[in-house]
């Protein structure tokens, strides 16, 4: 089990944590987008072996959201960022 | 069967003499010792089978150590009856009452055996082969009564569990002497420090040792240490406690056992350590030939044991087979209980006898350049070894030797399981013909026999150099300690040669790979023939190393078997992925105290007591609310409560608890702006005071939740979604306005438990909310249908919507939670006066069902779209965006014809009609063109009525359909999906 940083409270168990997927540009850029654009955005996951950004929230405990890169090879974290 | 303690020695042994404990066995009284283990005290008292093996029913004693044995699978009775433990780690205790597991009806004569006299029929891959369809079924019952092992109790046990978190720099595991040695490192530098041991006893190979440390014997130095450990404040020891997974972010979960005997059954640690020690140790290997796994058969290591720490002897007259050096160690022990030696038996040729033997057992036969082909058995215990030897001119021969013990040592195995979970990986050694920790992934550090180092003096080293390693990850320097000198046997120069198993290929007699498995050299060897030469699927196919063995004895020798059969190295046939957990874990233990309603409470509104008094059947809501179902009169049934309550609302005035009903506060600039991104109608200019209603939509175009969002004031949305979906819709939001769109201005807050909720509904609602003490003008013109008013009734602050879910005429009164209960109490005693009937969730599905209106998980089943569903008129054409929008176009343009909503009747009136029935025509059955969603009986139009999908439906009203009711045709009449005021008059009354 991973120890996650949150912005607000710290080291916390990953048990505490909401992974919401990785960090995607946002919809606006591509409503109008061609369909195939629409729908890779929407459904194409990447599901990359590596470092990969992703959006956590601390449900169980503060509710902050947050972004995370993480090692998905290793699980190493790499550094918290609090300005999502 | 024997005298009591027939085989204990008249000394010697860390055994308590003075304090004997009563027990009893497969229903025998027997008397052991305090400091005995269940398996000890039953060596001592001479009973040699403890329980069957899995899948030929053989019987099987004592023949490892520790969690290495097994074997020795038992299941304990009592106020906390536990299967599948085993004997050889349970702690002996006073009433202990313990019986033999897979067998029926005794140890001594067992039905399943059977499987061993006819086991052709139990080829490898027999599972695999035979439960295929559409057969499997004809042997299952056999194969589920015969297979597993303990019985699952039938009572939960009285003693709790727990289950905690810690952190802390250095975590040591095993408690042998290099893990003693690393952890008083890190300790002494002052590293707050964790050490944990599966044992009762630290100590581990050491207990049983004669080596000296210091001049001084094994266990005073163990004694010692672990004083000066549990001496400082910053150190933690755990025995009797299994570190059974190592799992990512360097956090070990440990199962410690009976903290509190009887009331504690078991305590999990989740250990978060900055760096992990693993002195994890090695295990005895087992050697493989025919009829190995007789009672009589033992590892050497635990035989030392048996005689050293518990003051056993396992036999009389024995036969020591190896392959290796370390086995010679046991000669002193044979002798201090007296057991005639008979012959060595070694499998390597050129072993310096004088050195490896001594003087004093210049005497004894040694067969160099051979091995024991086959044991043979008296009943169910050895009674001598067919050996194969060479002559000294070379000549082949044969002899047979009697004996009740054979002592076995077929090297050692490090105890490689964590470091692998770790996701480490492993490499071959060939100095010790074993897998070894090879790199490490996470912070883990290696020290002793683990890393195939076998001398004390080498582990001690090796522990206090890995100690200072990763103390100095941590930025610690190690403090200087001085390294014990080791004296006495110890064992500096261990040699093996590897032997894999002898094949004399006996017919119908089994050379066994893996014990608890019951996997055999010839299943390997049937396995590699039919093509599986790849360890990973040996593993699965064979089961080798699956069971309860989880690898710890069986791995190392099928390895060895299948590189000698597909002739390669043993590296080349590399190890299969050891997986959590190490030893058995309670399903307890992993949950703590989280059991029951605990795991997930129930939520209760305010007014549950008085629903309970007046004869609720209490249902579950959605999200775990409770709800009333339906309230039962005295000799009412349930359909006849759910009428009653049906005709109030229709015909007078009904209340019901909507308490649970999700509720958001939204607040923000960019409400209005969210308000259209979220649903799929248009929220712009509603003015303070008024409701819409919305449809929610996923970014699939899927609809996703529905329910109405008022503007309370001019910055305040109420925005209401349906109970089950709250949690859901409330993530959906959360993320979207922090991730999708952090742009805009707005605040959620979650307050459905804030409000209780009482809903009056039926033509007379408003007569009878008139008559209330309230400042609330109630009159259709200043309080109409979809707007929403504050005031005072009776003294407590109320919001009323004018929403309804019955069709009726209705009035959500919402008060602070804390007045619930009293509002509801007021309400229902004015309400006397118009025949006030509470109703539950049962009516109010009739009630919706009559209406069409739509219910989560009934016609919103996470496929259709609005358009599906007949709102169409609610998804707005003005509107540049929403969630949804996009893909529902795209899905609609590939896809015109759908599945809609529509009503249908049965054309027996009568006939209920299970949910989720499909629809389907006579002839083609296979293909569903729908289903229904619901189905009542409706008492206002004295008939069953019911709603489902139907393909293209909406230009079929008329048609007739079949519904497939378990296999029954019935038919239905395709209608519009509303059955009663189809014009919307009543409820905007
Ligand atoms: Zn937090």
């Amino acid at each position: 089990m991973l120890l996650i940083h949150c912005p607000w409270c710290g080291l916390r168990a990953e048990t505490e944590f909401r992974c919401a997927g990785p960090v995607k540009p946002p919809r606006s850029e591509f409503i109008d987008k061609s369909d195939e654009a629409w729908l890779e955005y929407l459904y194409q996951a990447d599901n990359r072996r590596g470092i990969l950004e992703e959006y956590w929230c601390h449900e169980k405990g503060c509710g902050e959201w947050f972004k995370l890169r993480r090692d998905t090879a290793t699980h190493e974290i790499m550094d918290g960022d609090t300005d999502s | 069967m024997s005298r009591a303690n027939s085989k204990r020695l008249e000394f010697g042994g860390y055994i308590d003499r003075t304090q004997s404990l009563q027990f009893k066995f497969n229903g025998r009284d027997y008397v052991g010792f305090q400091g005995d283990t269940l398996a000890s005290a039953l060596m001592a008292n001479g009973v040699n089978v403890l329980s069957r093996s899995f899948k030929y029913h053989r019987p099987r004693g004592i023949q490892n150590r520790g969690y290495a044995d097994v074997t020795s699978l038992i299941q304990i009775a009592g106020i906390n009856e536990s299967p599948n433990i085993l004997a050889s780690v349970q702690p002996l205790y006073e009433g202990l009452e313990a019986s033999s597991v897979n067998c029926w009806p005794s140890v001594s004569f067992d039905i399943g055996s059977i499987f061993g006299a006819f086991s052709p029929i139990l080829p490898v891959g027999f599972y695999y082969k035979t439960f295929m369809w559409p057969n499997w079924h004809a042997f299952e019952p056999l194969i589920r009564r015969a297979a597993g092992f303990g019985k699952a109790p039938r009572r939960a046990p009285a003693g709790q569990f727990l289950s905690r978190f810690d952190h802390c720099d250095i975590l040591v595991i095993g408690a042998g002497p290099a893990g003693l040695m690393a952890a008083l490192t890190a300790a002494k530098s002052g590293a707050r420090t964790m050490i944990v041991d599966e044992m009762t006893q630290p100590g581990g190979s050491l207990l049983y040792s004669k080596s000296e440390l210091e001049g001084r014997f094994a266990i005073d130095w163990i004694a010692r240490t672990v004083d000066e450990l549990k001496s400082m404040d910053h150190v933690t020891c755990l025995w009797n406690s299994t570190a059974w997974g190592y799992q990512e972010g360097n956090m070990v979960c440990v199962s410690e056992r009976a903290p509190i005997p009887e009331e504690l059954i078991s305590r999990n640690w989740k250990i978060w350590a900055k760096q992990v020690i693993l002195a994890t140790g090695a295990i005895e290997r087992p050697i493989v030939f025919e009829n190995n796994d007789v009672p009589g058969v033992m590892l050497c290591s635990a035989v030392m044991e048996a005689v050293q720490t518990y003051g056993v002897a396992p036999g009389t007259r024995a036969v020591l087979f190896t392959n290796n050096s370390s086995a010679y160690e046991i000669l002193p022990y044979l002798r201090a209980a007296d057991i005639e030696l008979a012959a060595i038996v070694d499998t390597r040729s050129d072993v310096e006898l004088d050195t490896v033997i001594g003087k004093d057992n210049s005497s004894v036969e040694v067969l160099l350049g051979a091995s024991i082909q086959l044991v043979i058995r008296a009943g169910k215990r050895v009674k001598g070894v067919v050996v194969h030897a060479q002559d000294s001119s070379g000549k082949e021969k044969k002899g047979k030797i009697e004996c009740d013990l054979v002592c076995v040592s077929g090297g050692w195995n490090p105890s490689v399981h964590l470091f692998s979970q770790s996701r480490g990986t492993l490499r071959y050694d060939d100095n010790i013909a074993s897998f070894v920790p090879d790199q490490a992934v996470q912070a883990t550090h290696c020290a002793g026999a683990i890393t195939g180092e076998m001398s004390v003096a080498g582990c001690l080293k090796s522990a206090v150099n890995t100690g200072s390693k990763a103390l100095s990850r941590i930025g610690i320097q190690a403090a200087p300690i001085s390294i014990p000198e080791v004296s006495n046997g110890d064992h500096t120069d261990y040699q093996v040669d590897p032997f894999w198993s002898s094949t004399a290929g006996y017919k119908r007699v089994k050379a066994f790979v893996d014990f608890a498995g019951d996997v055999t050299v010839f299943d390997l060897k049937l396995a590699i023939q039919e093509g599986f030469d790849e360890i990973e699927h040996l593993k699965r196919y064979t089961t080798t190393g699956m069971g309860l063995d989880q690898g710890k004895t069986a791995n190392v020798n099928a390895i060895g078997i299948i590189a000698f059969h597909l002739d390669c190295h043993p590296s080349e046939v590399g190890t299969t992925t050891f997986r959590p957990p190490y030893t058995p874990v309670e399903f307890g233990s992993i949950a703590g105290s989280q059991t029951g309603d605990v795991v997930l409470p129930y939520r209760h509104t305010p007014m549950t007591d008085w629903h309970r008094a007046h004869g609720a059947v209490m249902y579950e809501a959605g999200a775990r609310w409770r709800r009333p179902g339906y309230y039962q009169m005295e000799g009412e049934s349930m359909n006849e409560a759910i009428n009653r309550e049906c005709y109030a609302v229709r015909n007078h005035v009904g209340i019901y608890d909507g308490s649970p009903l999700g509720k958001f506060i939204i607040r923000g600039e960019d409400t209005e702006k969210l308000l259209n991104l979220i649903y799929t109608n248009s929220f712009s200019g509603l003015k303070p005071g008024q409701g819409k209603y919305g449809l929610m939509l996923n970014e699939e175009g899927l609809v996703f939740d529905d329910g109405v969002t008022f503007r309370i004031d001019d910055d305040q949305y109420l925005l209401s979604c349906s109970t089950g979906g709250a949690p859901a819709v409330e993530r959906k939001l959360d993320k979207f306005i922090n991730v999708e769109c952090p742009e805009l201005n707005v605040i959620i807050t979650p307050v459905t438990s804030q409000w209780a909720n009482a809903t009056v509904c039926g033509p007379l609602a408003r007569q009878m909310l008139q008559s209330t003490e309230s400042d609330i003008d109630w009159s259709r013109e200043v309080l109409p249908f979809m707007h929403v008013v504050e005031g005072i009734i009776a003294g407590m602050p109320v919001r009323v919507f004018r929403v309804s879910f019955t069709g009726e005429l209705s009035y959500e009164i919402n008060t602070p939670s804390r007045y619930g209960l009293k509002l509801w109490r007021y309400l229902i005693e004015v309400g006397q006066n118009w025949d006030i009937c509470p109703v539950g969730s049962e009516a109010n599905h009739v009630l919706r069902v009559e209406k069409g209106f739509l219910s989560l998980a009934h016609e919103v089943d996470g496929i259709v779209d609005p358009i599906d569903l007949g709102h169409g008129w609610m998804v707005s054409r003005n509107k540049n965006d929403f969630i949804g929008k996009r893909s529902m176009e795209i899905r609609r343009q590939s896809q015109p014809i759908r599945q809609e909503l529509i009503g249908l009747l049965p054309k027996d009136s009568n006939q209920l009609i299970s949910e989720g029935a499909p629809i389907a025509p006579e002839d083609k059955q296979a293909l569903s063109e729908g289903f229904v969603s619901a189905c009542v009986w409706s008492g206002v139009l004295e008939r069953t009525i019911a709603l489902g999908l139907l393909t293209d439906g909406r230009s079929r009203i008329g048609e007739t359909v079949l519904a497939w009711d378990q296999g029954e045709p019935l038919s239905l009449e395709v209608t519009r999906p509303i059955f009663y005021d189809a014009e919307g008059i009543r409820l905007r009354m």
